[in-house]
């Protein structure tokens, strides 16, 4: 399914993606059964060029391998992917190469995403110089003209990472990500560990250089009100499907499946007036080796029909653009 | 600090002061903290990584990590002198006084032991329940906390449970010896949204039945203002601001909190513009952090003299309302 999106840039269709459950316990008790981890299950969406993708989720919801899914990090099952028109799987290596070159990534821990052996400068330029984007020796002005673009100084080519703060340590990631002057950004919960005030840096600056340098991004994270903040679109994730699909207004201001407007009433607000003392959604998120049948989201729904158990909901289109996939609607419940 | 020490206090923290040696320094931790906190009153302590909020919690019980020590100060709980009680004392009052959960319920549980052994344990000790009794009331605990089956939970290791349940098993052992006051570090941060809400929950219905007194620490300013009576906010060690909660949000006095509240992405919406106000900076180093007000280098209404302030806490117009900063609320964006 292809949602409507015109001047289609990245196009994601039928993805899916189980990890095999290596725990040796799990195998002994039940021997000859193959515990297999769903991750990512048929999952489909269109991105347009400079176009702004949010991907919610909380544990378990796949969002993070979706997100290694797109550029091969992780290698999907099934599905399609096609990058500017070509198909992402059936890339030959050079081909990967290239597509790897125009579509980074930046994540969640700087520290782990950077080699601590690297001076900073080195760590900028490597992207560009593998990709052929500039000479050796053409290395430092090229960080130092990086370092610029995200607001660091210049000197910071000299350093190494563990002599940074988080928050200069995620600049310096965004930095190397930008080096090779990609067109698709994929950023994987890239202020979740960081302190609110740094965060705020991190958002504005993300923002400022997309839209400056003409990027299309997604943006993976857990908090709704980051996702919603930044992106023009947001995709909401339960247990490896996307359950909803619309622009930042309509999931904010109307959802549509019970989970995303669960999901907003249990972010907490900073509001005081706002005490609300009943949880928006009982119980736990089952376990990706145990998916429930039918509605994924049934066993924690307090709508759940009869036929939530026995039919799957497939993403259908409740306005222009947006999508839910729910037996019950129209969903009444809204901001609950 | 100039504050009148309340009759009915529970619990009452003045001029803490908590180190921790580096190098050939210290790093101040906790630079003169005071508060008062009255039986079945929630306090938030809320502030950013290093701000010392952790580290003041964790000074209540005594229990601040190695080589961390209480330089000075006075926490009086219940009229008595936390800092004076011998070893024996203190024992007796952690876990049945005073109790505390943490931000990492698998770390804190004992990963050989089963979910019963941990919640009788303290039964037996304070309570001195017999095994049969301790067993019925563990059952009864973990059923009070949310926990589905209690009778076969009872038998579960902690890693046969969710990071949710892990952390209502954790709440069912703080609560067993009906504690006066619970302290709870960041106990929501490590999980999902929905569990999230879940457990904070639990946490106020709990507190309201047992008419238990909270200290609260978080550096989310959304779970502090859904669950907590009063704030004290913190930077640098300091308490910057000291606030009922409705006020922390309604009439922010100090820089800090004002810039705290601006960088927040969910009020930037309401707020109706798009861009977030970041707080420039970094955080500033807490060894040998010089003299003024340490937000000052971050502060945008900074001015020469606060290279000198005291980071005491000044009465403001409002009830019991109090900031660090001489200068006046500082104006909001």
């Amino acid at each position: 399914m292809s949602t409507t999106v015109t001047n289609t840039f990245l196009e994601v269709d039928g993805l899916a993606k189980a990890f095999a459950v290596r725990d040796s316990t799990v195998r002994r008790l039940q021997p000859g059964r193959k515990q297999r981890a769903i991750a990512v299950d048929d999952v489909s969406f269109a991105v347009a060029r400079r176009e702004k993708l949010g991907i919610v989720g909380e544990s378990g919801s796949g969002k993070t391998t979706l997100g290694r899914c797109l550029i091969r990090l992780v290698e999907p099952d099934a599905g399609t992917i096609r990058f500017d028109g070509s198909d992402v799987l059936a890339a030959s290596r050079a081909e990967l190469q290239q597509i790897r070159r125009r579509a980074q990534m930046v994540f969640q821990d700087p520290y782990s995403s950077l080699n601590p052996r690297f001076r900073v400068g080195e760590a900028i330029a490597e992207p560009a110089r593998v990709h052929g984007r500039i000479d050796r020796h053409a290395s430092r002005a090229h960080a130092e003209r990086m370092l610029e673009l995200v607001g660091l100084p210049a000197t910071t080519v000299e350093r190494y990472p563990r002599q940074l703060s988080g928050g200069q340590r995620q600049r310096v990631a965004i930095a190397r990500a930008l080096s090779a002057e990609p067109e698709l950004l994929i950023a994987d919960e890239p202020v979740s560990a960081l302190d609110v005030s740094i965060q705020a840096q991190i958002l504005n600056l993300l923002d400022d250089l997309v839209t400056s340098l003409g990027l299309t991004m997604i943006f993976i994270a857990h908090q709704l009100a980051v996702v919603r903040h930044i992106s023009d679109r947001i995709a909401i994730m339960y247990l490896g499907r996307i359950v909803e699909l619309g622009s930042a207004h309509d999931i904010f201001d109307s959802p549509q499946h019970p989970y995303t407007a669960g999901l907003l009433g249990a972010a907490p607000r900073p509001d005081p007036g706002q005490r609300r003392r009943k949880p928006a959604i009982a119980g736990d998120i089952p376990s990706p080796l145990r998916i429930p049948s039918g509605c994924r989201f049934r066993t924690r729904c307090k709508f759940a029909e009869e036929r939530c158990a026995t039919d799957d909901p497939a993403l259908r289109e409740v306005a222009p653009g947006h999508l839910t996939a729910c037996h019950i609607l129209p969903f009444k419940g809204a901001r609950a | 600090m100039e504050e009148p020490t309340d009759g009915e206090s529970l619990l009452s923290v003045r001029d803490l002061v908590t180190v921790f040696p580096a190098r050939d320094a210290v790093a101040v931790a906790v630079n003169g903290v005071s508060f008062d906190l009255r039986a079945g009153e929630t306090l938030g302590l809320v502030g950013e990584s290093g701000s010392g909020k952790s580290v003041t919690c964790r000074s209540i019980l005594r229990l601040v990590p190695e080589p961390g020590q209480i330089l000075g100060g006075s926490i009086r709980f219940q009229g008595r002198e936390v800092l004076e009680l011998s070893r024996r004392e203190l024992r007796a009052i952690r876990g049945s006084q005073i109790s505390m959960i943490f931000q990492d319920p698998a770390s804190s549980l004992n990963p050989v032991f089963t979910i019963g052994d941990q919640i009788s344990e303290p039964l037996r000790q304070h309570r001195g329940l017999s095994r049969r009794r301790a067993r019925e009331e563990a059952i009864r605990l973990l059923d009070r906390v949310g926990i589905p089956s209690p009778q076969q939970r009872l038998h579960a290791y902690p890693h046969e449970l969710s990071g949710g349940m892990r952390q209502r098993a954790m709440i069912a052992i703080a609560i067993s010896c009906r504690p006066k006051l619970l302290l709870a570090d960041e106990p929501t941060t490590a999980l999902d949204v929905t569990i999230q809400d879940q457990i904070l929950s639990l946490l106020l219905e709990l507190q309201a039945d047992e008419q238990m007194a909270m200290v609260l620490v978080s550096h989310d300013l959304g779970v502090i203002a859904q669950t907590c009576d009063s704030v004290a906010v913190m930077y640098a060690g300091y308490v910057v601001e000291r606030v009922e909660t409705d006020d922390l949000f309604s009439a922010p006095q100090h820089p800090y909190t004002v810039a705290l509240l601006e960088a927040l992405p969910e009020l930037a919406i309401e707020r109706g513009h798009g861009r977030l106000v970041p707080i420039s900076g970094q955080p500033p180093d807490l060894v040998g952090l010089p003299a003024g007000c340490p937000f000052s280098p971050r502060c945008k209404h900074a001015r020469a003299e606060c290279a000198e302030v005291s980071m005491e806490l000044r009465a403001t117009t409002a009830d019991g309302h109090m900031t660090a900063c001489p200068f006046g609320p500082a104006p909001r964006a």
